[in-house]
This record gives structure tokens, sequence and C-alpha cells, in this order.
């Protein structure tokens, strides 16, 4: 927690965190290499309870693997990451180095950060209430029928009650990933990871994905994106982070972003998206 | 003009009131056959389990198992179970008479359910490897993500998705297994080809007697093609509106509804 953020990012001109607030997400000089190719080099990346953080970046600069360490779908080979101020996949030794969490450990963290694919991974031989009751009912030991309500009530807000009985099969892509947020929502998370969340959608879907996501950031979850939608980080965003080349390169409110990004490759970047 | 004239009376009768013994070697047939093939898919999946061991003595013992059985006969398998391990280990592991359940059943009826259950199992782990192994990677990330343990996103997740993709091939292995307890006749068990294998000694019609058995066997292996058949639409069918109870049987693992 006291290691001194590294990689000097260009930041904008804030303060550091408040030691009392306690940060929902907490990264620090975090590698992680696929066999020889190291794809992170050591990134960091601090997140305040309740705030919005979409990272934006060229496709394999390590984003989506960096959010895939946040919930530990991988393993990280140096630094550390903390959510909600626990240590994320790892245990610490007396001797202070790190070793991998039991696995019960690992999904007890996991179950309460709502992570959503990209290609949306929904459960096809479940229709869309059951894969939005079967983590609380298996995971959490919620009794059968307020299971039921509590997942009819989330397909309502995402707007599909009536695709209740529906199997992935016989739903859009962009309903698809609306139910797969659901089933994110349903373990009741503290922290929501987005990986590309619209980027596997036909256009004229993408909006009522960003709809439930800007309605779930208006509610005040913490939530870090992963997204090419500019739009959606100018509204819902609290903060933009630019990853180039495996590290945070420019971070920054989305004014600081849309008005004067500091950093060359953000510029050629932003200006070939925008 | 055939060599031979065909005895019509007695092929009619080998087919449509085939009597004595023949009855009781039809319900020997497919009692072995069902008892092999359920015991060859629980060691199919413990195979396939202990293929993934971290420990390598396991993997190795699995390994060596599964190229046994795989690449030798199964009439060599079959007699070296029923003669071969009794001078293997110095005494009768399959004696006349074995009493399993309350039930009487000979020592040959035993060894041979022992060697068809083995061989089914090595050929059942891969084709369980490959069912596991043909569902999307994100299935099992997904589930992880939820808070999942492996073990139970196996069971809830991946198994009820494999067991569509392993129904096919299962079905091929059972339509060997009805044919492969014939080979049992060998080891003197009195099943279908048994049965029309001393018809035959006493009779001397082969053409009449072979057709009346392969008749029986036609008629096994196609009454299987049509459970098969509804299995397969029962699985399918969990997609648009129905769970699969047959998930169960043929897996043995739990997909009770709960909704």
């Amino acid at each position: 927690m006291n290691a001194p953020p590294t990689g000097a990012p260009a930041r904008g001109p804030e303060a550091p965190a408040e030691p009392s607030t306690r940060l929902a997400v907490s990264a620090r000089d975090v590698r992680k290499r696929f066999g020889k190719h190291e794809v992170l080099h050591g990134i960091s990346l601090d997140v305040a309870g309740g705030d919005v953080v979409c990272v934006i970046g060229p496709s394999g600069s390590g984003k989506t693997t960096f959010l895939r360490c946040i919930n530990h779908l991988e393993r990280i080979d140096e630094g550390r990451i903390e959510v909600e101020g626990e240590l994320m996949g790892y245990r610490e030794r007396p001797d202070g180095t790190l070793e991998e969490d039991s696995e019960t450990e690992i999904a007890r963290k996991r179950s309460r950060i709502g992570f959503v694919f990209q290609r949306f991974n929904l459960w096809p031989h479940k229709t869309a209430l059951q894969n939005v009751i079967e983590a609380p009912i298996r995971v959490r030991g919620v009794e059968d029928g307020s299971a039921v309500a509590e997942g009819e009530q989330l397909l309502a807000r995402v707007g599909l009650e009536d695709k209740r009985d529906a199997y992935p099969d016989r739903l859009s892509g962009g309903q698809q990933q609306r139910v797969a947020i659901a089933r994110a929502l349903a373990m009741q998370p503290s922290l929501m990871l987005f990986d590309e969340p619209t980027s596997a959608l036909d256009p004229e879907m993408i909006g009522e994905v960003l709809a439930v996501m800007q309605e779930l950031a208006g509610t005040g979850m913490t939530m870090i994106c992963v997204t090419h939608e500019m739009g959606f980080a100018r509204e819902a965003a609290d903060r933009i982070a630019m990853v180039e080349d495996g590290l945070i390169i420019e971070e920054g409110t989305p004014d600081h972003f849309f008005t004067s990004p500091q950093h060359e490759r953000t510029q050629q970047f932003l200006s070939k998206i925008l | 003009m055939l060599a031979i004239s065909i005895d019509w009376g007695l092929l009619y009768e080998r087919i449509f009131s085939p009597g004595g013994a023949f009855w009781k070697a039809l319900a020997t047939t497919v009692g072995i056959a069902v008892v092999s093939e359920t015991f060859g898919i629980i060691l199919g999946f413990v195979t396939w389990l202990s293929s993934r061991s971290r420990w390598w003595p396991i993997r190795a013992v699995t390994y060596a198992y599964m190229l046994a059985f795989r690449g030798t006969p199964l009439v060599v398998q079959v007699f070296f179970i029923y003669f071969g391990t009794n001078l293997f280990l110095g005494f009768a592991l399959f004696p006349r008479e074995i009493v399993v359940f309350g039930l009487e059943v000979p020592g040959a009826v035993l060894a041979g359910v022992v060697a068809l259950s083995l061989n089914e199992g090595a050929y059942m782990s891969e084709i369980i490897r490959a069912g596991i192994d043909a569902v999307d990677r994100g299935q099992m990330e997904s589930a992880l993500s939820v808070g999942m343990t492996r073990r139970l996103a196996m069971r809830r997740i991946i198994l009820p998705q494999a067991a569509r993709i392993i129904v096919p091939p299962l079905g091929n292995q059972f339509n060997y297994m009805l044919k492969g307890t014939s080979l049992l006749a060998f080891i003197g068990v009195y099943e279908l080809f048994r049965d029309a294998q001393l018809l035959y000694a006493r009779n001397f019609q082969p053409v009449e007697v072979f057709i009346g058995v392969a008749f029986w066997y036609l008629l096994l292996t196609t009454l299987w093609s049509l459970v098969q058949v509804q299995i397969e639409r029962r699985l399918g069918a969990s997609e648009r509106g129905e769970e699969e109870p047959w998930s169960k049987r043929l897996l043995g693992i739990e997909a009770e509804s709960r909704i």
C-alpha cells in the first residue's frame, strides 16, 4: 500500500488519495508475462469507491489483461492488486512475499466483483432468469424464492423482464449482454469490471447496453470499463486512463482528455477514434 | 440355383419363436452390455479425472491403462482377464459361481463384465475429454467470475453442456458394446452368440442359425438407435425450455431442476 506509484504517468493535478478513504481498487506495479512476452510492465491504478474509470488504448496494449488480473482470471507475476483493501488472488507470507490464495478464498473475493465479458459468455443451457439466479443460489446461498424475485427485478432493471424464460440463443447480442450484466449484479458486487462490453455488438445494439451501464454508474457503483466508446467515457467516467504498451501513460478527467491531452500517443489515439 | 436350400421353417423359428434358453441368452447379452457400459462411463470419468492429476505417477498409470486397453484386441483382454489373472495372481479371481448382491453369477460373466468395462472406460475417457474440451473456455471463466469454484462450475455449467456433445459418440460406443458382448461366448458365457453356436453344433445349419442371431443383434442395435435419438432430442431441447434429466442417468451428474 505504501509503495509509491511508479511509471510516472502524466497525471492531472490531483491530490493523492486521502489515507482515510479506502480505495476500491489499488493496483501497484503489476507485471504480467505470457511466456517470455511481458504484457504489463508494472502498471498501477487507484480507483476510489464510487468512481467510474474508463480504460482506453490501442488493442494489444494490455488493458484487457489488466482487467482480468483484477479479478484474478489471470495470475500476476509481480506487484500487487487490492480490492476493497484485500489482497486479490494472493496471500502474504510472513516474509512479505506473496503466494497464491486457496481456490475457495479466490472464489469468495471474486464473488464480490462483477465481470462483464466482451463475448457475454452466458450459459446456453440456462434461461435468462436461470443465468441470473444460478450464482445467488449456488454461491451466495440465497433461497430459491427470493433469488427468483431478485432475478426478476434485475431483469426488469436491464429492460428484459419479458425475456425471463428465453434461452440465450433466442436473444440478440444486446439482450445477451444486458442479461450478462444482470447476472453479474445478482452477486451484489461492490465493483464491476467491463471488458469491451459493446465491441462484439451490432452498432444498433450498442446504445441499449451503454444505457444500462450509464444507469449503473449513476447509482454510485464502482466501475472499471475497458471501452472504445468515447461518448460513454465522456458522459459517465470520472476518470479516463490511457494504456499504451502495458503502462498507463496518461490519466485524467474526461475534460482533460477531450480538451488537452498531454501525451503524444494519447493525442494520436484520440484523433483516430474520435 | 442356390447351393444350399434354406430351411425356412428353422429360420422362421430362430427369428420369431426361438425357444429353449434363447430368452435367457438375450437377457444376458442386454444385461452385460448395460452393466458394462454403465461401469465404462463411470470408469471413463474417473480416468479423465486422473489423467489430469497433479501427481505424475497417477497420470502415468492412467496413460498406461489407456494405451493397453485401446491398443490391444478386446478378445485378448477378455481371455487374459478370465484365464490369465488366475495364473497371474495364483488364485481364482473368477471362480465358477460368484454371488453378487445375492445373485449367483457365473465367474465368466463377471470376468466378461470386467473386461468390457475396462475396455469401454479407456475409450469413454477420450470421449468425455473431447466433450469437455469442446465447451467454450469463456463458460468456465464466466462461472468463476461470479464466485464459483472450479468444481461447482464443472458440475453446473460445463458438464451439462459437454453431455450434449458426448451423447452421439456414446451412442456409438453402446452399439459396439451390444455387439462386443458376443466375444464372451469364447469364455463360455451363455449369451446370444453362444446360444447360436451350441445350436449350430447340434444341427449343422449355419445359414439359418447365424442369420437368425444376426437378426436379433440388428434388432437390439436398431432399438438402441431409436432410444439414442430420443436422448439427443431431450438434451437438445433443454435449450428450448426443458431441463435435462437424462444427463444424470448418462453421466452420473446432478442436473436437478431447481426452478
